[in-house]
């Protein structure tokens, strides 16, 4: 077995509670934002199109400089949450996963939404002349065969989240124990004298972490899949 | 039941404008595709919010848009088949059929599982995915799940269409048990002659969104002017008749109808078993005297009473044969050899005889055990 130093152990730990949280939190806005997009006409669709997927195709640092401007102790909004809520993100693990969870947000809207204009929606009319309440409807039919839309989504979201560098290291700094997550630990080991072994050693977690993830993702696929496929 | 419709709505270039009222249990849509059938049934189930006009079922206001009446489809209890099943992938047949029960009030729940799952032949699915059912089991299913809600109304639209022939009359019967065994109202739409006069008691036949013609099978099958909307090659007079007796020694059934005995290959039915006849104006063939040497069975005597005006080649007649209407399709050129017109006495040489128990007779059979 690979013995792990202290710091090493919390950088693994602090990861996989980060990428977690950011799938989490990022969920139910995610499946939310992907139905208003699939479903509803409204103005300015093409603008709240081109907000999601900003963080795709900028810079991680600018979005973490973005967030530290925004969500940063003198942020708007940072100041308010904090003053009003107590919560605070600026140099804390929470804002390590909000920066994951933001620029994971693109890639979980998009999986949602694909699968939701994949329903067939003559199964969700069916459904209303059943006496379902629409509510119903979208609980029992749509939620179910969406769900390897909402898998898929997830799973990317936390492999973004564990592989998340540019924004988190902008917005949230380095501090070991708190926002030193597993890219940033490899980091800065890579940075220092003698520090190449153990940047191997949580490399390898790396590689393990993300083959269990996506070995459990094709699991769970391919069961969900061999529930809902259509005729 | 009673089933009031007087509704208009714009679809795009499309209108329809439909008013009508059907007292019968089994009420069929009759047209072309494109007439408007489905949109007419889509709005009876709340799926289109009409732009003018009432739904009204058995004194139940469904939709009023003057006192701005319109109940949500998923509190009208109005069931419906769809053409193509639409059976949830990702349940299995049990629950695909539980699915309507659910969300039906306790006390309004009239549909037993076991006698659905009984009536429709599908107790050996239940266990099965949607995706592993044939065509006619598919639909079978569809129309248990619609049936397991309670509905106060059955729309089926067009519930044969996807099915080969050998599937048609698989699943014909049990259209056909919801009608005379529980007694549940229907609107049936069809484009298929042959399920219309086996099934419908009223029919309604649309065209280009309108309602052309109201009224029983036989009366509406028997309108000359008609014929355009209710298709020229299938087109054909519907008549009642009973079963009169049986002919052994050739294998043949006698019926006895209004315009005369007619003999059929033999069917296994009781004497006095009322049946419907179709016979298809293409299959009758006329004479201005008693043909002899002749291989058709069924030659019925009578008058005709109307010869359709039409430029081309082929002229329609119908005949009074008795009281009883009979359809004839025949050239322009024989209408003029033989010298016939309105009045003319003739003779109707009948090929071929469609037939199928009547709904009178399940009922009354049914009634009496």
């Amino acid at each position: 077995m690979i013995d792990f130093t202290p710091d090493e152990l919390s950088a693994i730990r602090l990861s996989l509670r980060v990428a977690l949280a950011a799938t989490i939190a990022t969920l139910p806005i995610g499946l939310a934002v992907a139905l208003l997009l699939a479903r509803v006409e409204f103005w300015g669709k093409s603008l709240l199109t081109v907000l999601v997927h900003l963080p795709l195709v900028l810079p991680p640092v600018v979005t973490g400089y973005v967030l530290l401007l925004l969500f940063g102790r003198q942020g708007p909004i940072g100041a308010f949450l904090a003053d009003h809520l107590g919560i605070v993100f600026a140099f804390r693990w929470t804002g390590a996963a909000l920066a994951c969870a933001v620029m994971g947000f693109p890639l979980m809207v998009r999986a949602i939404r694909l699968s939701i204009e994949m329903v067939d929606r003559r199964l969700e009319t069916a459904a209303g002349t059943l006496g379902a309440h629409p509510l119903w409807v979208f609980a029992t039919v749509t939620l179910p065969l969406i769900l390897p839309g909402i898998v898929a989504g997830m799973i990317l979201t936390f492999a973004k989240a564990l592989g998340e560098f540019g924004a988190t290291i902008t917005f949230v700094s380095n501090i070991p124990g708190e926002t030193q997550t597993l890219p940033v630990a490899i980091y800065t080991l890579t940075q220092i004298p003698g520090g190449d072994p153990a940047a191997l050693r949580l490399t390898l977690v790396s590689v393990a972490i993300s083959v269990v993830a996506l070995l459990a993702s094709e699991l769970v696929a391919r069961r969900i899949l061999n529930r809902t496929v259509a005729l | 039941m009673t089933l009031e419709v007087a509704i208009r709505h714009r679809l795009g270039g499309f209108a329809l404008d439909a008013t009508f009222v059907s007292p019968d249990s089994l009420t069929a849509l009759f047209g072309r595709s494109g007439a408007g059938k489905t949109s007419l049934i889509n709005v009876i189930a709340g799926l289109i919010r009409p732009d003018f006009g009432r739904i009204v079922i058995d004194g139940q206001v469904l939709v009023d848009t003057e006192r701005g009446v319109d109940v949500p489809r998923h509190r009208r209890r109005i069931g419906y088949v769809f053409q193509e099943g639409r059976l949830f992938p990702h349940l299995s047949v049990r629950h695909n059929l539980g699915y309507g029960r659910w969300f039906t009030p306790v006390g309004e729940r009239y549909a037993s599982f076991d006698a659905v799952v009984d009536l429709l032949g599908i107790a050996g699915l239940l266990d099965r995915r949607p995706h592993l059912l044939s065509g006619g089991e598919r639909q079978r299913v569809a129309i248990g799940r619609a049936l397991l809600a309670s509905p106060k109304l059955l729309l089926m639209d067009e519930p044969l269409a996807s099915l080969d022939e050998g599937r048609k009359q698989e699943i014909l019967p049990y259209i056909e048990r919801l009608r005379d065994e529980l007694k549940l109202p229907i609107v049936y739409v069809s484009h298929a002659h042959a399920e219309v006069t086996r099934l419908t008691a009223t029919l309604v036949v649309l065209s280009d969104g309108k309602v052309a013609a109201v009224g029983s099978v036989g009366e509406v099958m028997g309108r000359l002017d008609l014929f355009p909307l209710t298709g020229r090659y299938e087109a054909g007079a519907v008549l009642e008749a009973r079963v009169a007796g049986h002919d052994g020694a050739f294998g043949l059934t006698i019926l006895d109808s209004a315009a005369g005995a007619l003999r059929v290959p033999k069917v296994d039915l009781p004497l006095g078993t009322p049946v419907r006849v179709r016979i298809r104006a293409r299959d009758v063939m006329l004479a201005t005297k008693r043909p002899e040497g002749l291989s058709a069975l069924n030659v019925l005597g009578g008058r005709i009473a109307e010869l359709s005006r039409a430029e081309g080649p082929i002229v329609e007649a119908r005949l009074d044969l008795n009281g009883q209407a009979l359809l004839a399709r025949i050239t322009r050129k024989s209408v003029s050899d033989l010298g016939i017109g309105p009045g003319s006495p003739v003779f109707a040489v009948i090929k071929s005889i469609a037939f199928d128990h009547r709904s009178l007779g399940l009922q009354s059979a049914s009634a009496e055990e």
